[in-house]
C-alpha cells in the first residue's frame, strides 16, 4: 500500500486551505468597510431629522430582547443636548434563511420613523421585497408605535393583525413586525431616561 | 475548438440537456439578473476549475482524484464568494445564499471528472468556459422569462450587477405581480420544462 495518494490529498488540502486564508485576510478589511456602508447609508433614512451630533460615533450595544440574536446597536439622535430619538439596529433569527438585520429609527415619543432592512439572505423575488428597492412593504411601520396599534395588532392580518403579509413570504414578513415591535418593547423600558 | 464550444453552449447544454446543476438554476432564476449573477460566479468558478483540475492532472493519484476536484472547486468557489462580497456587496446581499451552493453543483465536477482531467490545459479552459456560459445563458434566459411573466418586469435590479448606470434599464411592462407561480419554485420547473421543450423542437427540425 502506497503512501502517495494520502500525502497528494493533504498537499492539496494545505494548498487550499493557504489560498482561502490569504483572500479571506486580503478581503476581510474591505467586507467589514462595505457592511459599514451599509449601515451608514441607512442610518440617515431612519434617524429622526435635524439632529446635530454623531450617531455612529455615539452608537453604544445593549442586549437584544430577540432569541439567539446579536446585540442591539444603538445610535442616539441628538439637538443641542436634546434627544431627539435612535436607531436601533437588529438582527432576527426567525427569517426563512439565515440572519436579517433591520434598522429602526424611532422618534422620542417612541413612534416610528421609518424601518429599512440593512442585510438578509431571503429569496430574491420574493423575500426581498422588504428593501425598499423591491417593494414599499417597509414604509407601512412609519409612525407606528407601541398601542397603535395595541398589543394585539403587532402582528399580520393572517394572524389576526393589522400589518400585510407579503406573498410568498409570509415568514419574512412575519419575522420583521415581530422585530420591530419587540424593538419599540425595548425601547420604551430603556429610553424613558436615555444616557 | 468549435466543436467544445458549440458542445457547451448549446449540443450538450449542461442544464438543458445533461440537466446537471438544477438546484442553483431552479432557485435562483427569479429575475434575470440574479440568473445572470450566478450565472457569471458559476462560469468563473468552472472555468478556474477546469483549468487547474487540467494543470494537475499528471500528480493526482487516481483514488483521490474526486476528492482533489472537490477540493480545488470549493476553493474556488470559497474564493469568488469573498471577492464578491468586497466588490459587489449589493449583489452579494442578494446572491449571497446562492454562492455556495455552487459547489453542489454537480456540472462543474462532471466536467473537472469527464473532460478537464483528460485534456491538455487549453482545451480544458475552453471546456470549462462553454460548459459555464451554456449554464449562464440558460440561467439568464429563465430568469428573464419568470421575471417577465411574474412581476410584469425585466433586468430589475440591472444597477447591482452593472453599476448605477444601470439604473435605467428596468424594462417595466405592468404594474404589480402579474403571474406570481412563475416566480414561486413550481414556475422554476414549469419554465425550464418549457426550454428543454424549445430547444428539443429547435434541433428536431435540422
Amino acid at each position: 500500500m502506497s503512501l502517495r495518494p494520502g500525502l497528494t490529498l493533504a498537499l492539496f488540502v494545505a494548498i487550499s486551505l493557504t489560498l482561502v486564508t490569504v483572500v479571506h485576510q486580503t478581503t476581510h478589511p474591505r467586507i467589514a468597510e462595505a457592511e459599514r456602508q451599509a449601515v451608514m447609508a441607512r442610518l440617515d433614512q431612519v434617524l429622526p431629522s435635524g439632529y446635530d451630533n454623531d450617531p455612529p460615533g455615539d452608537a453604544y450595544s445593549r442586549p437584544t430582547p430577540l432569541d439567539g440574536a446579536s446585540p442591539l446597536r444603538v445610535y442616539p439622535a441628538y439637538r443641542d443636548e436634546r434627544y431627539l430619538g435612535a436607531a436601533v439596529e437588529v438582527e432576527t433569527r426567525r427569517g426563512y434563511s439565515g440572519p436579517i438585520r433591520l434598522l429602526v429609527g424611532i422618534d422620542a415619543g417612541g413612534r416610528v420613523v421609518a424601518v429599512r432592512a440593512v442585510s438578509h439572505r431571503e429569496t430574491p423575488g420574493l423575500g426581498d421585497a422588504i428593501e425598499t428597492r423591491r417593494g414599499d412593504w417597509i414604509h407601512g411601520f412609519a409612525g407606528r408605535g407601541i398601542g397603535d396599534p395595541p398589543e394585539s395588532g403587532w402582528r399580520l392580518t393572517a394572524d389576526g393583525g393589522e400589518f400585510d403579509g407579503i406573498t410568498g413570504a409570509t415568514v419574512t414578513a412575519r419575522a420583521v413586525v415581530e422585530a420591530v415591535h419587540r424593538v419599540l418593547l425595548d425601547f420604551e423600558r430603556h429610553e424613558e431616561h436615555p444616557p | 475548438m468549435k466543436s467544445i464550444l458549440r458542445n457547451g453552449l448549446w449540443t450538450n447544454n449542461a442544464a438543458l440537456v445533461q440537466l446537471l446543476g438544477l438546484c442553483p438554476l431552479l432557485a435562483v432564476t427569479t429575475t434575470a439578473v440574479a440568473g445572470l449573477g450566478l450565472g457569471l460566479a458559476t462560469l468563473l468558478v468552472i472555468t478556474a476549475s477546469s483549468t487547474a483540475v487540467s494543470l494537475i492532472r499528471h500528480r493526482v493519484p487516481r483514488d483521490v482524484r474526486l476528492p482533489v476536484f472537490i477540493l480545488v472547486i470549493a476553493t474556488f468557489v470559497t474564493v469568488t464568494e469573498l471577492l464578491v462580497a468586497a466588490w459587489l456587496h449589493e449583489i452579494y446581499l442578494t446572491l449571497g445564499l446562492f454562492l455556495p451552493l455552487i459547489v453542489t453543483n454537480c456540472a462543474i465536477l462532471a466536467r473537472a471528472e469527464t473532460f478537464a482531467s483528460r485534456q491538455p490545459v487549453g482545451p480544458a479552459a475552453l471546456d470549462g468556459f462553454a460548459t459555464g456560459a451554456g449554464f449562464a445563458l440558460v440561467l439568464a434566459v429563465l430568469g428573464a422569462g419568470r421575471e417577465l411573466v411574474g412581476r410584469g418586469t425585466l433586468l430589475d435590479g440591472a444597477e447591482m450587477l452593472f453599476g448605477p448606470a444601470a439604473a435605467g434599464w428596468t424594462v417595466t411592462l405592468v404594474d404589480g405581480d402579474v403571474f406570481l407561480l412563475a416566480v414561486l419554485p413550481p414556475g422554476a420547473f414549469i419554465g425550464l420544462a418549457l426550454l428543454l421543450a424549445a430547444k428539443n423542437r429547435l434541433d428536431s427540425r435540422d
